[in-house]
């Protein structure tokens, strides 16, 4: 049992990388390009750890704290996540409230150290940022709320866990649709296309990237493997909660690997295919993810 | 088995949700098309024993055809003979408007419990269903601006209620079912060419331009 | 009984068939008679009741028929002058609209099968909507449209609370049918909840196509801009069929008991209809919304009378007689008064009684005749909906129908007599216009009756209005 949750810590820090290199290599393909190996944004990440960082003049402790705080956070809620059905390294009744909450705190420190920049660049991209998560709070705690009546427990370990492929048997319509909003919940959170493109040069369509323009050096690196970290968590909800079967230890493990590296596939597949939505139209597609995060609920509370 | 009939319903109000957060005719057309298709296959789904089953194929066939075929071709050549694709920001507005389709949906799943159904036997998805999709239908024809819209409203709207008919396949006799989806077709086809005047007089669709009358 | 309905239907593609813009009006007076030759034949003989049937010539549909067929009479007479004058437009539409609209009204009376008579009624509005374009200008298109959607709206509404009815004796053991006797006798089994549901669905339904307050939007608009001929027909006939249907609804509502409910409605709803077209008529320029907002008030006449029971159920049946053939009247001189100044407004037309020596003063009369002037019909029928109203004990419901019938009359002379009074002067002219046998005689024949009916009330029709009044639990006095 530790073992096991020794090998899904490792996993968890050593893996999300590969996920990036995996969307990378999808949309490639798609693009009919060669595109560059699955392993890039682990020699990507080494470059920027070598480097020096430069600080403007303007920014304080606040500036420099940013991206140290946002990969702590991240990393704390990967303690609470449960991978393959096994029970995750920390859990407690409600801990999904911490989990959102962590997710939030990154979110904010990375906010709060754009605005530090004192550019107004950053602030409007801050702006933009924090109202898409201000609506996608709402339908992430809707989801997880689907999935606790759904299980009868308040804590993901038990959400994600054994009780999962009996809930499907009995509210399989309702987890189906807490799946579908889940998956836009992940594209707004990761700011994926359709909510935001994370491949944009171009100053006016940045959303995402505007906040960590200023950053260099390690603390780019410390985003964006606190960015990696964050992708897999929500690749490792989906996957358990749609592939969550398998009886033995083994056979959840491997469809739960599997199950990331489908969702990877699956985001970049998405991002090949569409075009990025208008601002004004990502809070209509995350009240709709809402909406559909309510009737599940309706569902199960008949 | 029933799992399935089960999947219809949610798709029938899922779809619901779109069409009152979608903008694309275009689009919208497809969908209640597809809502048409899926609410044709219930009666065949539905037919316990005891059902006349020759009663369940004609219905089914009948509103397959019109909904699924007929309708949805008459509107689609509405939008081209006007040449609009996009809706406009409705008078309530797309976000208010799904999240006012979802309430619906909600209460109309709570609520379903209480109305005590005849037939014990029936789906438990039936009535909120139907009563989900008579909201949408009419959210749809009262805020929305351009006539495609309030007709596709007014397609699902009839929708509902047809779904609310599936409850009384063997007491309404099919001479009047027939007549419902005929009129359900006169209906659109009236509208269609009201439409083609519409565009010939106004040069477009936009209600709002239909705004001489009044006290 | 099917030769009632089939003949104006067959005739329908007659019209639609025949090629020539003259001849064609003469396919809708032999329909006219031939209809009303086939109900004088019902009435002489009436066919017997049998169970299980669906079409049965029961006191409603009698009340209603004699008023659709006088109407329909006059307006085919008129017609043939009218389309004559306007020969400008193609007429194949129109007429076989008109004859459509026949059928699907005689079907909509006859009609005991509550699943058949929704279909026929959604008929009517699929048939009427295109003759309200008649004019192919923008404002007819804009009334057709409004009529189209919000009549279709209402009467899909409609088709729920049917089902809701079906459902109400659905139950095993249950009449499990739409037969109005089935429901009627199976009246205490019948599933209270479902029922009341069907009555407020069905209501609304229904009270749309009728043009009870608050769902009246589309009348000012359609009987507008629709020729006075098809305003006469609809005004006058066809919400009278609505009416029809809602009291058969309410047959079965009875029947189940849940009587104190529905009378409530009919009657609140009835006092706001009346209380609205006060509001709209005061100040009303456009004379011919000025009578769609008339029809408004007495279509929440008619409600309150059904709903207000005893007395005044009798006054009601007899009121929709009258207003039907009143309306013809108005609506009729009205389309004459639109034609000879070429406007509806009052900024334009001034002199009605100088320039149209006929059909002016008939405009007036009809004025007083609507507003329930003696000697005429209406007062009649409007005073014995008041006694019925005092005689149970409704003094504010009285009182408040009595001030608000004081209203509109003001409201509705302020704008008549600036058009009929004074000299037309140099008010817009229509060359050859004015009254002519065929444009002029219809409308004051029908005036003729309305006076008659006021005078003399021959005692058949009183015992037929008794008997439709027993059908909702009143009585004729």
């Amino acid at each position: 049992m530790l073992l096991r949750t020794v090998l899904h810590l490792a996993a968890f820090l050593v893996l999300p990388p590969l996920v990036l290199g995996v969307v990378n290599r999808t949309k490639s393909v798609f693009a009919g390009r060669v595109g560059p190996p699955l392993l890039q944004p682990y020699y990507d990440l080494a470059k920027l750890l070598r480097k020096g960082a430069v600080y403007s003049r303007t920014t304080t402790w606040v500036f420099r704290a940013g991206p140290v705080v946002g990969l702590a956070a991240v990393a704390a809620a990967g303690l609470l996540l449960s991978m393959g059905g096994a029970p995750a390294a920390l859990s407690f009744a409600g801990d999904f409230i911490l989990f959102a909450y962590l997710l939030g705190l990154a979110r904010f420190a990375t906010a709060l150290a754009a605005l530090d920049t004192g550019s107004a660049f950053e602030g409007m991209g801050a702006a933009r940022e924090v109202t898409f998560a201000s609506l996608a709070e709402p339908a992430l705690f809707l989801c997880l709320l689907v999935l606790a009546r759904a299980t009868g427990t308040l804590s993901i370990s038990g959400m994600l866990g054994a009780g999962l492929p009996g809930a499907w048997g009995s509210a399989a319509p309702a987890l189906l649709l807490a799946a579908i909003s889940l998956f836009v919940i992940a594209l707004a959170e990761n700011s994926r296309i359709p909510v935001d493109d994370p491949n944009t040069h171009l100053e006016l369509t940045m959303i995402h990237e505007v906040m960590v323009l200023d950053h260099g050096g390690p603390d780019l690196a410390f985003i964006l493997y606190g960015a990696a970290l964050k992708l897999f968590l929500f690749g490792a909800i989906l996957s358990r909660l749609v592939l969550g079967r398998g009886d033995g230890a083994l056979a959840s493990e491997a469809l739960f690997f599997l199950g990331v590296a489908l969702f990877a596939i699956l985001v970049g597949v998405v991002e090949s295919v569409m075009a990025r939505l208008r601002i004004v139209r990502v809070p209509q597609l995350l009240v709709g993810a809402s909406v559909l995060s309510v009737f599940a609920l309706v569902l199960l509370l008949r | 088995m029933s799992s399935f009939v089960d999947l219809v319903f949610i798709l029938v109000v899922v779809i619901d949700l779109f069409l009152l957060a979608s903008s694309r005719l275009g689009a919208s057309i497809r969908n209640v098309a597809i809502q048409g298709a899926l609410l044709a296959s219930l009666p065949l789904l539905l037919a316990g024993e005891g059902h006349h089953l020759g009663h369940a194929v004609l219905l089914a066939g009948g509103a397959l055809a019109i909904k699924g075929f007929l309708i949805p071709w008459l509107m689609f050549r509405a939008i081209r003979e006007a040449s609009i694709r996009r809706e406009m920001e409705p008078i309530v507005g797309f976000v208010p408007s799904m999240v006012l389709g979802g309430v619906g949906v909600a209460l109309a799943f709570a609520f379903s419990s209480r109305l005590p159904l005849p037939d014990p036997g029936t789906h438990a998805f039936l009535v909120p269903t139907a009563l989900s999709t008579v909201w949408a239908g009419l959210l749809l024809v009262v805020t929305r601006k351009k006539a495609v819209s309030q007709v596709l409203g007014f397609l699902v709207l009839e929708n509902g209620v047809y779904v609310f008919g599936l409850l009384l396949s063997d007491v309404m006799p099919v001479m009047v079912e027939a007549g419902v989806l005929l009129d359900l077709f006169a209906a659109v086809f009236v509208m269609g060419i009201v439409m083609f005047h519409i565009n010939r007089e106004f040069s477009s669709l936009d209600t709002e331009k239909l705004s001489a009358l009044k006290d | 009984m099917l030769f009632v309905i089939a003949v104006p239907l067959a005739l329908a593609a007659v019209a639609l068939l025949v090629p020539s813009n003259r001849r064609r009006p003469l396919v809708l007076l032999a329909g006219a008679l031939l209809h009303a030759a086939g109900v004088a034949a019902l009435f002489a003989s009436p066919p017997p009741a049998r169970p299980g049937a669906w079409l049965a010539f029961d006191p409603l549909a009698k009340v209603t028929l004699l008023t659709t067929t006088a109407l329909f009479v006059a307006a085919a007479i008129y017609a043939q002058g009218y389309l004559a004058r306007r020969d400008d437009r193609d007429n194949r539409v129109f007429v076989g609209g008109l004859l459509f609209l026949l059928a699907t009204m005689t079907t909509v009376a006859l009609s005991h099968h509550l699943g058949m008579s929704w279909v026929a009624i959604e008929a009517t509005t699929l048939g009427s909507a295109p003759l309200i374009y008649f004019n192919h200008n923008a404002r007819s298109l804009e009334a057709a449209w409004k009529y189209l959607l919000i009549c279709s709206l209402g009467i899909a509404l409609a088709l729920l609370g049917t089902f809701f009815l079906a459902l109400s004796g659905a139950a095993p053991g249950g009449p499990r049918s739409l037969l109005l006797e089935d429901l009627i006798r199976a009246g205490p089994m019948l599933s209270r909840p479902w029922v009341r549901a069907a009555f407020v669905f069905l209501l609304v339904g229904y009270g749309t196509k009728m043009g009870l307050a608050p769902l009246h939007s589309w009348k000012p608009d359609a009987y507008g801009e629709a020729p006075g001929l098809l305003g006469a027909l609809l005004a006058g006939g066809l919400t009278n069929f609505a009416f029809l249907s809602i009291v058969r609804v309410f047959q079965v509502t009875r029947a189940a008991g849940d009587e104190a409910f529905a009378r409530d409605a009919l009657v609140g709803l009835g006092l706001l209809s009346i209380a609205l077209a006060a509001v709209f008529v005061v100040g009303q320029r456009d004379f011919k919304r000025m009578l769609a907002y008339s029809s408004v008030e007495h279509m929440g006449i008619l409600a309150l009378g059904v709903g207000l029971g005893g007395a005044a159920a009798g006054g009601a049946f007899f009121h929709s007689m009258n207003n039907g053939l009143t309306k013809g009247v108005l609506f009729l001189s009205a389309g004459n008064i639109h034609r000879a100044f070429g406007s509806k407004t009052t900024d334009d037309v001034r002199g009605a009684a100088r320039r149209l020596p006929i059909s002016g003063p008939l405009f007036l009369a009809g004025f007083l005749a609507v507003t329930g002037s003696p000697p005429f019909s209406p007062f009649f029928s409007e005073f014995a909906i008041l006694n019925g109203a005092f005689g149970e004990g409704r003094f504010l419901v009285g009182g408040l129908f009595l001030a608000l019938l004081a209203v509109i009359f003001v409201g509705m002379a302020t704008t008549v007599l600036a058009v009929v009074q004074g000299d037309p002067g140099n008010a817009p002219r229509v060359p050859n216009s004015g009254d002519s046998w065929l444009t002029a005689a219809p409308p004051f024949a029908l005036m003729l009756l309305v006076l008659l009916l006021g005078l003399f009330l021959p005692k058949s029709l009183a015992e037929l209005f008794g008997a439709a009044a027993q059908l909702v639990g009143g009585r004729w006095e």
